[in-house]
């Protein structure tokens, strides 16, 4: 094994490493040992429409042009669902308990609209998921989707819905958490507006 | 058949064949869908001539959600002799982006967007 992925934070697929600062921005963090998954699962759905109602103010906000409603309400309902699976996953793969908190940040661009969802996984399911990116980088989504489907195989539809019908990229880090089994992962998700 | 919750309803009528959905249904994993999953296999195995799959009110649906319908679209496709209508709605975005992949599973089936 290469000793430099250890160290060097590792990147997949498409992801800003310095992102421009916006001025709009929120960030929510939980801490996955407080309380038990299934009574944090309700707060999925309750943080992701906090996140796309609070941001819906600011969607096409430009002084030069009217905000058109139908296209606020796409955006505010592409927001709500692209932060509700990013948590919905967040919750499923981070390590049971780790001291590590899981946080969503959701940054507005004039064009764009950056998610970041950070989490813990323990470090020997790293390359486990890594090739499952790397499945996804490489396959054409809307045939992985399918396949998937008849394959009657759950995982990783949340990503490929936001492939296939939002349009999104998607992009991941990896980094090393000192004196720690576990690894921090970021997964980017770029909405285009 | 019926299942009534806070969040979401979900009802069969067995004249009109009709399934009706509201509400917001963003459940954990095919364990939380059991129910759902289970009405809906009930109303395949009665092999219907129609079902009409009426989404207009359902305000949102999470990957896993969308995971059952399309199972349950597979269900009734292989089954050969079920027509199959989806009714959708333009003021729910999602319906527009993803509801079209249900007829990808099934090239049969007739999707409304109102």
């Amino acid at each position: 094994m290469n000793t430099s992925n250890i160290t060097v934070p590792q990147i997949l697929g498409d992801f800003i490493q310095n992102l421009p600062s916006s001025q709009e921005y929120l960030i929510l963090s939980f801490s996955p040992s407080c309380i038990p998954l299934r009574q944090r699962w309700r707060n999925n759905c309750l943080s992701a429409d906090f996140l796309a109602d609070y941001l819906s103010t600011f969607f096409l906000g430009n002084n030069d042009r009217q905000p058109d409603s139908d296209k606020q309400a796409e955006v505010k309902s592409a927001v709500s669902y692209i932060a509700n699976e990013l948590l919905e996953n967040g919750m499923k793969y981070s390590t049971q308990m780790s001291p590590f908190p899981i946080s969503i940040q959701i940054h507005l661009n004039p064009d764009l609209i950056v998610f970041q969802l950070t989490n813990s996984i323990p470090a020997n399911r790293t390359q486990q998921f890594k090739s499952y990116i790397q499945t996804l980088l490489n396959a054409d989504p809307n045939e992985l989707y399918i396949t998937q489907l008849e394959k009657n195989e759950e995982s990783g539809l949340g990503l490929l819905t936001m492939l296939n019908d939002y349009g999104v990229k998607l992009g991941w880090k990896f980094e090393s958490l000192s004196q720690s089994t576990e690894m921090a992962v970021t997964t980017m998700v770029q909405l285009g507006i | 058949m019926e299942i009534k919750t806070e969040n979401y309803n979900v009802k069969y009528d067995e004249t009109s064949h009709n399934i009706i959905f509201d509400g917001s249904l963003r459940l954990n994993g095919s364990t939380e869908y059991a129910s759902i999953s289970e009405l809906l296999e009930n109303i395949a195995q009665q092999e219907p001539e129609k079902i009409i799959l009426d989404l207009k009110a359902l305000s949102f649906l999470n990957s896993s959600g969308i995971s059952i319908l399309s199972k349950f679209v597979i269900n009734v496709r292989n089954r050969k002799n079920i027509q199959m209508v989806v009714i959708g709605a333009k003021k729910n975005p999602w319906q527009s982006k993803s509801l079209k992949n249900l007829q990808r599973l099934m090239p049969s089936l007739k999707l409304e967007l109102e």
